[in-house]
Parts: structure tokens; C-alpha cells; sequence
């Protein structure tokens, strides 16, 4: 019976291999950097194959190696294969072992370091870049463009060509955003601010979405993205500002568990309408900011995102518009601030 | 405000209530899982009272101070365990297959539990009971030894392994798990964002287990170090047992960070501290550098045991010493330390600067060269060999190839800017368990039918062993490869919806291949089932079924109580091979008195007043937790006053039971290795000319 089982066993792993191969190869119009729509997509891509391209020389052998060895050195009757009981160790032999696998990993360390830094969140692709502002939200996203005044929910649309500078936090627990065809993710966190920057060179409607679990409407936290040209941006921005004042009342209710579509229906917005706002000055992001650092706990009902939260009781402390920084990713405490602000932040980028 | 003396435990708190009140698919799944429990008990109660099994359970195991049989115990937990976690996997598959447009059978609360707690189970309560439990068993067989430094700090450390377990089982019955995955992220775990018990029962499991996996480690280095049999040098050890070291050193290092933390949670959830909540200095991010501090280590404590055992069936089924013995030495070692230079690769998207990121990814591929050292070392093994390819060769085979893949998928991860991509979808599920599938568990499973007959007398049958072997490589196959696909396509993980129909075919076959793991297992239990029922014919009670070369082979199935009547020589990498070579095998030693540690009921009383404690916390009955608390200490401290903890068995006794062993081994047929899965072979291989 051992015989046959070994031979199925190959057979499997050789189709199983094969088949993920040739699928594997199938292109499909999709959302991810399968499809990059920029740069940086692109090279993520292309690192990708690149780093399997160089593992292969320390994978190939085994995956050829060992059915090679199975079937030479099965124990069968009359075989004339080599026997070496005593055979334990071989100085050359170990030096490749131990030799290969080191250089593949030197030259991918290399690689990955300059592509690491090449395509590093925190790198600008151009001097003052686009810069939107980005509050993770369960589970919708709250866009602000402080240049352009406006702010969008689950609607994100960006110029072609042109370098932009996320700023992210949330108002709630931990998310991840991700526009793949665009660029990777990176967390958002409360009470802390980080950065994306990106840049697309091709006209795309793709999505974003939310790949940090946060909760039980996490998989629905997804929202169009659209890459269109400079002309089609501003005539959009223009629209958008036709929204009304996006008041702390509105903001407190985005605040609420929901997507966006039930807060459409709880700020009862005519059908269709989209959930486009006017941002008359920047303090929004800074207040949401700055609510975790009041040096006071926060009770539940006062948190967004919690199972209580109370949207009539909710408030974001105020904020002085001298206060802002020209740098619309940088939030300035005003003085009085304690030893609280020490992490806003994410990771190390202080 | 909690109940004085139920806490906050209430009827509704019952899974069957909550079906009662709404008879859904949702709640009928959840009470149906609830319900196997509650019936799995009463049955296993019922037939222990049936065949009259209570007086035998108690004595030889529940107070059973012997390493042996703790270490059959933890694998007979880890299954149980495992049984339920693969349910759970195939459950979550299924009901993805169908998510397109919210279309899932399952509500999304019931899936925030199901991965939370398959994700918890498999590693904590499966893959470390399973390690722990062949570490346990064959790590003092194969240095020698009669026994573990502890047995009884041993038996506390099952025991508080098992209480986790419990505790994990008791919250499908009552409450609920929480929803934030195993790795229970704050703020969402934090009690404003998740007010409920679930996350009390993730931190009393980690909490009360983690206490038994550190002692166990402690106990297993203390044994190594001092208990190895006159003669045998570090460098003379089975690799297994290096494997075992380089664990368990890794073991006493990375619990505190996730003590810690949970520990942190804890007071956060309970005295409204604020390490980890979103307001007044809290921060999360210092949560996820000490779990993962803890959690990356983890997967390499629990894989170096399973390379430890394809090192042992490597050599022993190509009939061949272990090529590269201190190249696979030195590569444990390397694993072990660099493993804890690598955590926070699993965070490369929280914002810290490229250069930090690009010093962690380098060390995570850093990783991939000893662990690839050793798969050419296991190759190196094969080679000019007399491969037999048994059940364990089999999953040998699956792991070489599917693991390289897994391999190729982590130095893919390790590259921060490719992660900032594939973070947090099905790629980086498809990878894990990449890993550790046919990493740790084929390994797991490999040893378990490698040693089985040391622990029973008789072998597993290979029939429908190799086919549960095949299917599980082809279960995972189907099920693991369509999830890199997806996951490249940006499919997050946790979904309980999506929106691409393109998904749906690649779902569906990981579904499918979902139920083949079933199939996997059902052979296994009947593997199991049909070589009990066939023991006679499989019995190998001279101990030696496989050609063996370590010293567990040098005494019989099963192994006795005091391990070896005579302690073997210990010189030599392969001292029981070089024995049988030098025809000094099977000779009768000079019988000793044997000092041995007497039962002790400590074990159950650790279970007992844990799983009190650990309940209590959650629902908050002071009372109890108060209760239970004291008993545990005293019963320790009053066990303290007891100082005749051995019993002596006398050198006559030892002689005699030698001199049978010898005489059933010089009646019993010597078996080549072509005769090796027939009942011909009843433990006493041939010599056979090289």
C-alpha cells in the first residue's frame, strides 16, 4: 500500500503545482497592484517577481531534488543504487549549503533595502504634494482636502500625475487603508497621525478598502477611488463644496457604528445624495486628533466607534486656526498639552 | 453591577438560550457547536462509568507523575483540540465560499469568534500541547533518562495547559469568545470597545496556560542539562532533543512579553488602567510590539520540534546516519536567535521609518538561511540511502515540498514594501498556515506515528495512515494555494463579505479543499481505530520497530515505567544503532535500585482550582476567584510538608523484569526493513549487511 500512496502523493503535489502555476497566470481586471494604476504598485509588483525570481535558485533544487532522490534511492530489491550508511558530512558540500542560501539572502537584502526605501510611505514624490486628510471611522472613511475646503465620506478621487500626501487617524479603534492599484496601507491610528504618499499615473476607478478587522461591519468599510485628470479634480472639488458645512453635529454622528449609507439615513439626506461636505476651516483633523490628549479619560459613551456611544453627547475639544501648521499632516499642540502628546506619531517618525 | 455570587453570569449567558430565543442558522450553528461539547462530555463520562474506566483514568493518569504519560495526555488534548479547530476552519471556509454580497449563512459576530478562537486553539492549545507532549514523551527515552529534573512541576504544567483548554471550551457553552482574532488587538479588545467576557476569556486561557508552557520549558532545559545518561555529550544527542533545547531556551524568553501584555490588558479591562486604551497616553502599539515580541518566537518554538522529528525519521527511514549533524545543530541555534530579531515584521505598516523596517525584514530573511540549511541537510540524508517510505515519510514529502513554498512566501513578506500590499489579506493566511501545516503539524503528526509504538506496543497501520498523509497534502493544497491568489488580488483577511464574483471560484475550491482536510482526519481516526483493533498483529513489544537509532529504541513497547531497566550506553550520535553494530544489544545489565516519584493528586487540584479561577475572573465572582485561589497555594504549600516523594523499587524486581524483556527479545524474529510493516515484526530488527 506504501508504494501507490507515495506515487499519488507526487502525482498531487506535481498537478497541485502546476494548476496554481497556470491560474495563478490568468490576468484579471481587478482592485489589488496585480493591476498597478502608479508607480509605486508597479514596482511592488515587480519586486515581488523579482524576489521569487532570485528565491527559485535556493527552491528549484528541492522541488527537483527530492522526487529525484525519492525515486533513486527507494529501498527496492536489486537496486543499484549507492548505499552510504556512514556518509555524514562533506566540507564542500556544506560550504554551498550554507554558501547559497547567504548569498541569495545578501543580494535580496540589497534589493529590498533600496526598494524598502525607494517606496517608502513617508517619501513625498514631489515637492508640496496634494495633501488629504483621512479619519478611519466604523466603518466608513471621512476624507478632508484642507486645501480645497471639502471633505467626502467613502469617496476618494485624486489628480493624475500628481504627487498627494495621505494623513491618516481614526476616531475609533486601529484600521489599515489600502488602495492597491495605487499604493500599499498603513495603519491609522488614534490620537496619532500616519503618513501615505502616493502618486498614479493612469485614469482608474478602483477601490479602497479597510484590511484591519474592527468589527462586525469591517468587511463592508470599502469606498470608491478615482484617478482622474487635473481638469475633472477641480471641477469635482468645486461640486463637492456645494455640500453643506460639515458641523461637529454632522461629524458626531459619523461617529456612530454604521456604513455609509446608514448615515445617510440618519442624517436624512435626500435619496442619492452623496455625502459631500464643505470644510470652512482646517481644525477638523487636529480636534479629532486631539481628543485622545485632553489628560482625561474618555467614558464609553463619549468614544466613537463604541457599542454606546452617545452622538448628542460627543464633543471634539476646540482648536485655534493660528495654531495650524502649514504642513496639514503635522498637528501642533497648543500650549497647556501634557505629557500625553508625546505619541502622535505612528512608530517612530516623530 | 454584578451579582454578589454569580457575577454577571446569567441564564441568556447559556449558548441554548440564545438559540431558544432565536432560531436562526447562525444560533443554530453556535448551540450545535456548543452542543457537541456538552454531549462529547456526558458521552466520554458515561462510557469511562460503562466500562468501569474511573479507578484506572485516576490512577495512571490523572495523578501519574510519570513524563510518559503527561506527554499522552498533552497530545490527547492537542487533538481534541485539533478536532475542534479544523471544525472551525471548515465552518469559516464555508461559509466564505458563499459571502459574495452578504450572502453568508454565518452573522458576522459568530465569525469574529470562530477565527478568534480557531486562531488561539491551533496555536496555543494544539500545536503546544502536541510539542510539549512528544517532548515530554521522548525526550528523557532518548537522553537516557528515567524520568523529567520535575515530574512533579511537570504534571502542574500539563495541568495548567489543560486548564486553558477548558476554559476555551467552556466559552462555547457559556458567554461568548471575543471577536479580535488571536492576537487580541486593543483598543478593539479593550472594554470600551468589546464590554463583553469574550475578551476575559482569551487573557485568563493565555494567562493560566502560558504558566504551564513556561514551567514545562523550565522543567524540559533543567532535564536536558542535567538528566542525560552517563557518557552522553551535548554534541551526542539526538537532534531531537537539541531541537527540544533550543524550544524550550526560546520558551523562557518569549512568555513574559505576552504575560505582560495580557497581563496589561487585564488591569486595563478590569482597574480601568489605560496601557493600551485610545485616550489618557494609551497606546497600541506597545501591545503589539510585546505580543508579537512573544508571537513571532512562538511559531519557531513550535516548528524547531518538528524539525527536530524530520531530522529523527530522516535518518531512521533511509536506514543512514543524519547528515550535517552540527550544521543542523548550529542552524536551531541560529533559528532560536534570530527568531527573536525579527517581530516586528509583522507590523512593517504601523509607520516607523524605511531603515527600521528594512533592518527587520533582513533579519526575517536572515531566518530562511538556516532553515534552508536544514531542508538541504534532510536531502543531503536521503541521499544514498534505503528510503522506506512509511506514513511518516510521507508527510516527510509533503513538507519538503509544500514548505518551500511556505518559504518562499515569508521571504516575500520579509520584504516590507511587498507587505504593505499583502498585509492583512487571505496571502498572509495562505502563508501562516503555509507553514505551519506542513510545517509543525505534518511534523507533529509524523512523530506521533513515529513514536506511537513506544507509547502503546503496537504500530499505527500504514494503510489509511498514508492516505490521511496524502489527503492532508492535497486538502491543503486545495484549500491554501486559491487563498495566495486571492489575497494578491487584496482580499482581507476576516471577511465575512466581499463584492468580486471573481472570488467566488477560488473560495469554493478552498472550501472544498477545506472538507478534504475532513477526509484527512476521518482516516486518521480510523488509522487509529483499526490498529487498535488489529494491536495483536501490530505489536512490536521488543521495542525496536523501525531499525531505530536512538536510545528510545533500546527498550521495549511499551516503553516501562522507569524507562529503562538498565540505563544503555549513551556514547555515540547513534548509540543504540552503534550497540546493535557491535552485537552488545539486548544483554542484560546490572539491575540497580530505582528511585521513582510517587503519585500525587497536585495535578488535578492545579486543573481543578485553575479552571475555578480562570472562570470566575471572567464572570466576575469574586467569591470563587478568592476560593479557588487559596485552595491552589495551599494545597501546594501543604504538599510541601509531604517529604517522602519517591517510592523504591528494588534492583531484584529491575533484574527480573529485564531478564523477561530479554528473553521475549531473543524469541522474537528478527525483521528486515523489507518486512518491516508486516506482522513478522514484533520490535527486534535484523543486522543487515551494508
Amino acid at each position: 500500500m506504501r508504494i501507490p500512496a507515495a506515487k499519488y502523493l507526487l502525482l498531487a503535489l506535481i498537478l497541485g503545482g502546476a494548476a496554481s502555476v497556470a491560474l495563478s497566470g490568468v490576468a484579471l481586471a481587478n482592485d489589488s497592484f496585480t493591476s498597478p494604476a502608479g508607480p509605486i504598485a508597479r514596482d511592488q509588483l515587480t519586486h515581488m517577481y523579482r524576489v521569487i525570481g532570485i528565491s527559485m535558485i535556493a527552491v528549484l533544487p528541492v522541488l527537483i531534488g527530492v522526487p529525484i532522490i525519492l525515486i533513486r534511492y527507494r529501498r527496492r530489491k536489486n537496486t543499484s543504487a549507492t548505499y552510504a550508511p556512514d556518509w555524514d558530512n562533506s566540507t564542500p558540500l556544506e560550504i554551498i549549503m550554507w554558501g547559497v542560501p547567504l548569498t541569495i539572502v545578501g543580494v535580496l537584502s540589497a534589493w529590498l533595502i533600496h526598494s524598502t526605501t525607494m517606496l517608502d510611505p513617508y517619501r513625498r514624490w514631489g515637492p508640496d504634494p496634494l495633501q488629504v486628510q483621512v479619519v478611519g471611522l466604523d466603518w466608513k472613511w471621512l476624507f478632508i482636502y484642507p486645501e480645497q475646503g471639502i471633505a467626502t465620506v467613502d469617496d476618494l478621487v485624486l489628480p493624475v500625475d500628481t504627487p498627494v500626501e495621505l494623513c491618516l487617524t481614526t476616531d475609533t479603534v486601529m484600521q489599515s487603508l489600502l488602495v492597491g492599484a495605487i499604493a500599499g496601507q498603513i495603519y491609522a491610528m488614534p490620537g496619532m497621525i500616519t503618513r501615505q504618499n502616493l502618486i498614479a499615473d493612469t485614469q482608474v476607478d478602483t477601490e479602497g478598502e479597510n484590511t484591519q478587522f474592527n468589527g462586525m461591519g469591517f468587511s463592508g468599510q470599502d469606498f470608491r477611488a478615482r484617478i482622474v485628470d487635473q481638469a475633472s479634480f477641480d471641477s469635482w472639488a468645486a461640486q463637492v463644496a456645494g455640500g453643506p458645512v460639515l458641523t461637529d453635529e454632522i461629524y458626531a454622528q459619523m461617529g456612530a457604528q454604521g456604513h455609509a449609507d446608514d448615515l445617510a439615513a440618519t442624517l436624512a439626506l435626500p435619496d442619492g445624495a452623496p455625502l459631500h461636505f464643505t470644510v470652512p476651516n482646517a481644525t477638523m483633523f487636529p480636534r479629532i486628533v486631539l481628543r485622545y490628549h485632553q489628560n482625561t479619560a474618555i467614558p464609553s459613551h463619549l468614544q466613537p466607534g463604541a457599542p454606546d456611544y452617545d452622538p448628542a453627547a460627543a464633543t471634539l475639544p476646540a482648536y485655534a486656526a493660528d495654531d495650524l501648521s502649514a504642513d496639514a499632516c503635522k498637528v501642533i499642540f497648543p500650549s497647556g498639552h501634557g505629557h500625553h502628546a508625546q505619541h502622535i506619531d505612528g512608530g517612530d517618525h516623530g | 453591577m454584578a451579582d454578589p455570587i454569580l457575577g454577571r453570569l446569567e441564564w441568556d449567558s447559556i449558548i441554548f438560550a440564545k438559540f431558544i430565543e432565536d432560531p436562526s442558522v447562525n444560533e443554530a450553528v453556535a448551540s450545535g457547536a456548543g452542543g457537541l461539547v456538552v454531549i462529547g462530555g456526558l458521552i466520554t463520562l458515561a462510557l469511562l462509568t460503562y466500562y468501569r474506566l474511573w479507578g484506572p483514568l485516576w490512577r495512571d493518569w490523572l495523578i501519574s507523575p510519570d513524563h510518559k504519560r503527561i506527554g499522552i495526555m498533552y497530545v490527547v488534548v492537542g487533538i481534541i483540540m485539533l478536532l475542534r479547530g479544523v471544525a472551525e476552519g471548515v465552518v469559516m471556509r464555508i461559509n466564505q465560499a458563499f459571502a459574495l454580497h452578504g450572502g453568508a449563512p454565518l452573522a458576522p459576530e459568530h465569525v469574529g469568534e470562530l477565527f478568534s478562537t480557531h486562531g488561539t486553539i491551533m496555536v496555543l492549545f494544539v500545536a503546544v500541547p502536541i510539542v510539549f507532549g512528544l517532548i515530554n514523551f521522548v525526550v528523557p527515552l532518548q537522553i537516557g533518562a528515567r524520568d523529567v529534573a520535575f515530574p512533579v512541576l511537570n504534571q502542574m504544567a500539563f495541568n495548567f495547559t489543560a486548564s486553558g483548554a477548558a476554559l476555551m471550551m467552556i466559552s462555547l457553552v457559556i458567554g461568548e469568545f471575543h471577536t479580535g482574532g488571536w492576537t487580541a488587538y486593543p483598543p478593539y479588545t479593550g472594554k470600551i470597545f468589546s464590554p463583553g467576557v469574550g475578551p476575559d476569556y482569551w487573557i485568563w486561557a493565555i494567562i493560566i496556560s502560558g504558566m504551564g508552557t513556561t514551567m514545562g520549558a523550565i522543567n524540559i532545559f533543567a532535564t536536558i542539562m542535567k538528566c542525560r545518561a552517563p557518557g552522553m555529550k551535548l554534541m551526542h544527542m539526538p537532534i531531537f532533543c537539541w531541537t527540544a533545547l533550543t524550544s524550550c531556551v526560546l520558551l523562557v524568553y518569549i512568555m513574559p512579553p505576552l504575560t505582560v501584555a495580557s497581563v496589561m490588558l487585564a488591569l486595563d479591562r478590569y482597574l480601568d488602567f489605560h496601557f493600551f486604551t485610545n485616550d489618557l497616553g494609551g497606546n497600541m502599539m506597545l501591545y503589539a510590539n510585546m505580543f508579537w515580541m512573544f508571537g513571532h518566537p512562538e511559531v519557531y518554538v513550535l516548528i524547531l520540534p518538528a524539525y527536530g522529528v524530520y531530522s529523527e525519521i530522516a535518518a531512521t527511514f533511509s536506514g543512514k546516519r543524519i547528515y550535517g549533524y552540527t550544521s543542523l545543530v548550529v542552524a536551531s541555534a541560529v533559528i532560536a536567535v534570530v527568531a527573536c530579531l525579527v517581530w516586528l515584521h509583522h507590523f512593517f505598516t504601523m509607520g516607523q521609518s524605511a531603515s527600521l523596517n528594512a533592518a527587520f525584514g533582513i533579519g526575517t530573511m536572515l531566518i530562511g538561511i538556516p532553515t534552508g540549511v536544514k531542508i538541504y541537510d534532510w536531502m543531503a540524508t536521503l541521499w544514498r540511502g534505503r528510503i522506506r517510505i512509511t506514513t511518516p515519510m510521507v508527510y516527510l514529502i509533503g513538507f519538503f515540498i509544500l514548505f518551500v513554498l511556505g518559504g518562499l512566501s515569508g521571504i516575500i513578506l520579509a520584504n516590507p514594501t511587498i507587505d504593505y500590499q499583502v498585509h492583512n489579506t487571505l496571502f498572509l493566511v495562505a502563508h501562516f498556515h503555509n507553514v505551519l501545516i506542513p510545517g509543525v503539524l505534518f511534523g507533529l503528526l509524523a512523530g506521533i506515528y513515529y513514536w506511537f509504538p513506544k507509547a502503546f506496543g503496537f504500530r499505527l497501520e500504514e494503510t489509511w495512515g498514508t492516505r490521511s498523509a496524502v489527503l492532508w497534502s492535497v486538502g491543503f493544497i486545495m484549500t491554501f494555494m486559491p487563498l495566495y491568489w486571492v489575497g494578491l488580488l487584496g482580499m482581507p483577511r476576516r471577511s465575512t463579505s466581499f463584492e468580486d464574483p471573481g472570488f467566488v471560484p477560488w473560495l469554493s475550491l478552498s472550501a472544498v479543499g477545506a472538507c478534504v482536510i475532513l477526509l484527512a482526519i476521518a482516516c486518521l481516526v480510523i488509522s487509529v481505530l483499526v490498529s487498535i483493533r488489529n494491536r495483536k498483529a501490530l505489536a512490536v513489544p521488543v521495542g525496536d520497530p523501525w531499525d531505530g537509532r536512538t536510545l528510545e529504541w533500546a527498550t521495549p513497547c511499551p516503553a516501562p515505567a522507569v524507562n529503562f531497566y538498565t540505563i544503555p550506553n549513551a556514547e555515540g550520535r547513534d548509540a543504540w544503532y552503534e550497540t546493535k553494530e557491535a552485537g552488545l544489544a539486548y544483554r542484560q545489565g546490572k539491575a540497580t535500585v530505582v528511585h521513582m516519584p510517587k503519585s500525587t493528586t497536585i495535578g488535578v487540584t492545579t486543573l481543578l482550582t485553575a479552571t475555578a479561577f480562570g472562570f470566575a475572573m471572567v464572570w466576575w465572582i469574586w467569591w470563587l476567584a478568592i476560593l479557588s485561589f487559596v485552595l491552589w497555594i495551599g494545597a501546594i504549600i501543604l504538599r510541601s510538608f509531604d517529604l517522602e516523594q519517591e517510592y523504591e523499587i528494588p534492583a531484584s524486581r529491575m533484574y527480573a523484569a529485564e531478564a523477561a524483556w530479554l528473553i521475549q527479545a531473543r524469541q522474537a524474529p528478527g525483521v528486515t526493513r523489507d518486512d518491516e510493516i508486516t506482522p513478522e515484526n514484533r520490535g527486534l530488527a535484523a543486522l543487515e549487511a551494508k
